[in-house]
């Protein structure tokens, strides 16, 4: 055929054909949706700090293993409490001359989603002792370690952030872990992590392929599983053996506050957190961030008080609900 | 100590897949701790590395004292002795040729020149390898990341010293040996024209006789053809033990031009290296699944070596393999010379010099944000596509110029994929369309459209000019290669957003995605079909030929590996498959299967035809071989863990309870990757066989030529 015959019209043909497409589906979409879209009015934009946090987290390739993307399938439910939305994107513009915008979805997840990160785990102590080395907090983990975000100081001054490192995992070295400003940035660029609440009266994505759900309350409703919570929320920081990590988190096993009858100051604990300790790091609000019910915390609390030896009286939803409201008011006054 | 804890200290065994039936050591449920900065690795290293040392110290030893054998003062019985037995040993041939002479000889009035009297004296090289890498410091030290760096600085070099004197004194040796064998030659030649005249007619001339004599075959057959009737015989033609099976010869092709075939032998050679490079990352990066604690530098930490991996083999070895492979077809197919052979070492240049500040700037921590493959900043990859600018330009020019009429199918996929190369280059990092969600759509419509409208287009290109003309038959059907082109075009452009299912870009242009990954299934279909009904009626051939086994793997994994690229793609499978290393096997089994397979498919048959030399049979062998079965140990393990990873997470299992389950198969897929690894050893030494000059002086043959030169009075000059 003749056509096929001149090099002037094959290969001019093929190159419309492929560039026609490609403005269809590649940049026609992506202008609509550049101009479309805007960040949701609760969005908080990332400070000096986080931005240079994010600037750490992009130069050390973190996204090859970390998504931050909540998909609207069911099994991302643990990921955020919606599934992300074009404009929580929406505001992320080009980096700088050199270097493109960084959206940082992600297409691999051999580690967590970071999403919500900043909800789920935002205690600083945690993440600078899990940045060091993360296996001194999650002995599974395969994350790399990134020691070279730290110094070692003989005397740290009063202004430095000391990390409580283990000595096994300072091999010999002698004096205290400082987390330099590129770690600080980066813990401030996660804790930043938090999906933004949708405008009232939005009605989040639905979470499609739902998972059949077996186990049924009386009420008609799952009852929560109390070690399936506890791994998920409580044992990067106190541990699968319930024993804390000495120095930084402390033991739940044959703890006074978990075995003990103080129930409203447990129940207290894990919603709000805890800082009355110097020797220890700060608990954030956990249940509060996970907006935990009575059913969650009654799971959680009955599982620490039957774990590792403890052998506490178990308690009821409804026991909790009615502390969870004096705590409330409390909180409240 | 029992193999458990034997395992657990000591992984790097593991990876050199000495003991590769462990997977129950894997079942730790903590990733190893293994350390290159602790005493152990360094003491592994240095005992291996003395090994390698005393090793090579020894063959030196032994080669030094060969060389020195020869030379000493042989006394005068000894030497006529030898220049007896040479005398003794002459072939037919030779003795043919000197009876001729010798009948010219009376006329002969040359002087034999000893050329070459100067006596090397050998270094004593051992004592030169003695120097070491140095003690290791004290191991606290060495946990310092400038300190390590520094380490590697200073062994670098001396590695390379090392590795340089040995091979310099390897190559002293032999000129050595060419030059007393050239001596030799001098003084066997005197020796001969010294015979006397009797002995030419007497001995030499019976010698020859009894040489030249042949049995007539039929000595114990007869003269009557054999009958076998009864249909009995089934005669063997092999004898002896094969240690590799008997493979056809590559035909030296003539009318080359040594300027374009010097071009395409570096393109391959750098291919190569980038090959061994980028893979001896993605091999450091795969053991990092299983001891994360390897290291603590910066430089090397997983995050940033990744890119550093998948950018290397992308733009260094396969993109530098196809194009030196083009660099052949376009103007072969074309029946004309290349259009502008100089643009064609400025590509390789900026290629190069791409890749090169490219790993830099990652490994420094510079990347363009995150978007796979598109992690090299715009600086970097505008040199790239410079390089591909040029290509393109001499390509076309070279078709415009064609002596044939119609274009063949080859230069159809190859142009178009250079095209289609730029212009994706171009929509990926013009940031006019990139903010928000409109960097995710771009980053699916790149990351798909490189290894498809590429990889895929331009390696088809080339599968449809070097299968024919391995199987030397014509393609099936060339309409079938043309209706998987245009479909190619159609569906492959479309099918980018299907790495962002479920996502937050728009659900029609995810389904879109999927539509066209399910008609992706046309033209993989056509041309599996093109290239198997091609073998028809030649598959005896197969057996007899070391690269089309390279080119059926690669047509059994195009469609098997394409093919999964759908199945991946739908909603259903997605749920469970993507954010795993599913993924990850996916690209392995394509990019490896597919675009490697074929590449050194094309380069088996391409460079013994530009250099008229071949590899060792046996180290092809192995290349493929460890390649295949490394793949399958890689991509086999990586899916079904990853298919259990995606079910625990679909039943909402702590996400730690799926790391900890995947840690056998990540050992398998080191356990593979390392026999990868070492099937490019085995390519790289090929490439070095099929493209180093070294030659050895026969003795015989140089005296003979050397009486020829003398006696012979050079034409006088009309």
């Amino acid at each position: 055929m003749e056509f096929f015959d001149n090099h002037k019209k094959l290969f001019g043909a093929a190159t419309v054909f492929f560039v026609g497409l490609t403005i269809l589906v590649a940049i026609m979409p992506a202008v609509r949706n550049q101009e479309n879209n805007q960040p949701l009015p609760d969005a908080v934009p990332l400070n000096a700090q986080a931005v240079r946090g994010k600037a750490v987290f992009v130069a050390n390739g973190c996204v090859a293993c970390h998504t931050q993307q909540v998909r609207n399938v069911d099994m991302d439910k643990t990921w955020g409490s919606r599934p992300s939305l074009a404009a929580d994107y929406a505001g992320f513009t080009r980096t700088d001359a050199w270097r493109n915008t960084a959206t940082l979805m992600g297409t691999e997840r051999t580690g967590p989603d970071l999403t919500d990160v900043g909800n789920r785990q935002p205690s600083r102590d945690w993440n600078l002792v899990h940045l060091y080395n993360p296996r001194i907090v999650v002995g599974e983990s395969i994350m790399p370690a990134y020691t070279w975000l730290f110094d070692i100081k003989k005397e740290p001054d009063t202004s430095d952030v000391v990390v409580n490192v283990p000595a096994k995992y300072l091999h010999g070295e002698e004096g205290k872990v400082i987390a330099t400003q590129d770690a600080l940035d980066l813990i401030v660029y996660l804790q930043s992590l938090k999906q933004a609440k949708l405008p009232d009266g939005t009605e989040a994505p639905a979470f499609l392929y739902k998972k059949e759900e077996k186990k049924k309350t009386g009420d008609g409703k799952a009852a929560p599983d109390g070690m399936a919570l506890y791994t998920a929320s409580c044992q990067s920081c106190h541990q699968a053996n319930g024993e804390g990590l000495p120095g930084a988190f402390p033991a739940l096993k044959a703890s006074p506050v978990v075995t003990g009858d103080n129930l409203e100051l447990y129940v207290d604990i894990i919603l709000n957190g805890y800082d009355a300790r110097p020797e220890y790091g700060v608990m954030p609000p956990v249940g509060a961030n996970m907006e935990w019910t009575e059913y969650e915390v009654a799971a959680v609390i009955n599982h620490e008080r039957s774990s590792w030896g403890n052998n506490a009286k178990q308690v009821t939803p409804e026991e909790i609900r009615k502390i969870m409201d004096f705590v409330k008011q409390k909180t409240a006054r | 100590m029992e193999p458990h804890t034997f395992l657990k200290r000591f992984p790097p065994l593991l990876f050199l897949g000495i003991l590769p039936a462990i997977p129950a050591a894997a079942q730790q449920a903590a990733p190893s701790n293994f350390s290159f900065a602790s005493g152990e690795a360094l003491t592994w290293m240095l005992l291996i590395f003395m090994l390698a040392m005393l090793f090579a110290v020894l063959v030196l030893k032994q080669k030094v004292s060969n060389a020195r054998n020869s030379y000493k003062k042989k006394n005068a019985g000894e030497q006529a002795r030898q220049l007896e037995e040479h005398t003794r040993h002459l072939n037919s041939e030779q003795i043919g040729k000197l009876i001729e002479l010798k009948k010219h000889c009376g006329r002969a009035t040359a002087i034999l020149l000893l050329l070459f009297t100067a006596a090397l004296s050998v270094m004593p090289a051992g004592s030169l390898l003695a120097q070491n890498a140095g003690a290791p410091a004290k191991s606290s030290l060495l946990s310092e990341t400038g300190i390590l760096i520094t380490i590697v600085l200073l062994v670098l070099p001396i590695l390379a010293a090392i590795i340089i004197l040995i091979a310099k004194v390897m190559n002293t040796l032999d000129q050595a040996r060419n030059q007393r064998n050239l001596e030799e030659a001098g003084k066997l030649a005197a020796h001969l024209r010294a015979l006397p005249e009797e002995m030419i007619d007497t001995e030499l001339r019976k010698r020859k006789a009894a040489l030249d004599y042949k049995l007539s075959h039929r000595e114990l057959s007869g003269t009557q053809t054999a009958a076998d009737e009864k249909g009995l015989l089934h005669l063997n033609g092999e004898t002896g033990l094969p240690i590799v099976a008997l493979k056809k010869k590559a035909l030296p092709r003539p009318n080359i031009d040594p300027a374009l075939s010097r071009l395409i032998c570096w393109y391959l050679g750098f291919a190569a290296f980038w090959l061994l490079f980028g893979t001896t990352v993605g091999e450091y990066v795969g053991i990092k699944f299983v001891a994360p604690d390897a290291d603590h530098v910066s430089w090397l930490s997983f995050g940033r070596l990744r890119p550093v991996h998948t950018n290397a083999v992308f733009w260094g070895w396969a993109s530098l393999g196809m194009l030196g492979l083009g660099y052949y077809v376009v103007p072969r197919v074309s029946n004309t010379k290349l259009a502008n052979i100089r643009y064609g070492w400025y590509a390789l240049g900026l290629i190069n010099a791409a890749v090169v500040l490219g790993t830099v700037c990652l490994m420094a921590g510079v990347n363009n944000g995150g978007g796979e493959y598109r992690e090299y900043i715009w600086p970097v990859m505008v040199l790239f596509a410079a390089g591909i600018v040029f290509t393109l330009v001499s390509f076309l020019r070279t078709i415009a110029r064609r002596a044939t009429k119609e274009i063949y199918i080859s230069n159809w996929y190859i142009v178009a994929s250079i095209i289609f190369a730029i212009v994706i280059t171009v929509v990926a990092y013009v940031p006019y369309w990139q903010n928000g969600l409109g960097e995710t759509i771009v980053q699916g419509y790149y990351m798909h459209q490189g290894v498809g409208m590429w990889f895929m287009l331009f390696t088809l290109g080339i599968v449809y000019y070097f299968l024919p003309q391995q199987l030397n038959k014509p393609i099936y059907s060339y309409s079938l290669g043309i209706l998987a082109f245009w479909t190619q075009i159609l569906f492959y452009t479309l099918i980018g957003t299907h790495h962002f299912v479920f996502s937050s870009i728009p659900w029609w242009l995810q389904t879109v995605a999927i539509v066209g990954s399910a008609g992706m299934a046309i033209p993989v279909i056509a041309g599996t079909t093109n290239f198997l009904m091609t073998f028809k009626g030649a598959w005896y051939k197969v057996k007899d030929s070391y690269t089309l086994p390279f080119f059926l793997v690669g047509i059994v994994f195009y469609f098997t590996g394409s093919m999964q690229g759908t199945a991946e793609a739908f909603r259903n499978t997605n749920l469970i498959w993507h954010f795993t290393d599913f993924t990850v096997a996916h690209s392995h089994l394509t990019m490896y299967g597919i675009i490697c397979f074929f590449l050194w498919a094309g380069i088996y048959a391409i460079v013994p035809r530009l250099t008229g030399k071949e590899a060792p049979q046996i180290t092809i062998g192995a290349h493929f071989w460890l390649a295949l079965i490394g793949l399958m140990f890689y991509t086999v393990p990586l899916m079904y863990g990853s298919t259990l990873k995606g079910l625990m997470w679909i039943e909402g299992k702590p996400f730690i309870e799926s790391v900890v389950m995947m840690a056998p198969y990540w050992l398998w897929r080191a356990i593979g990757g390392s026999l990868m690894w070492l099937s490019h050893l085995f390519f790289a030494y090929n490439m070095y066989k099929m493209m180093t000059n070294t030659y050895v002086v026969d003795v015989r043959e140089t005296a003979i030529q050397k009486l020829h030169d003398s006696t012979v009075p050079a034409q006088p000059i009309v």
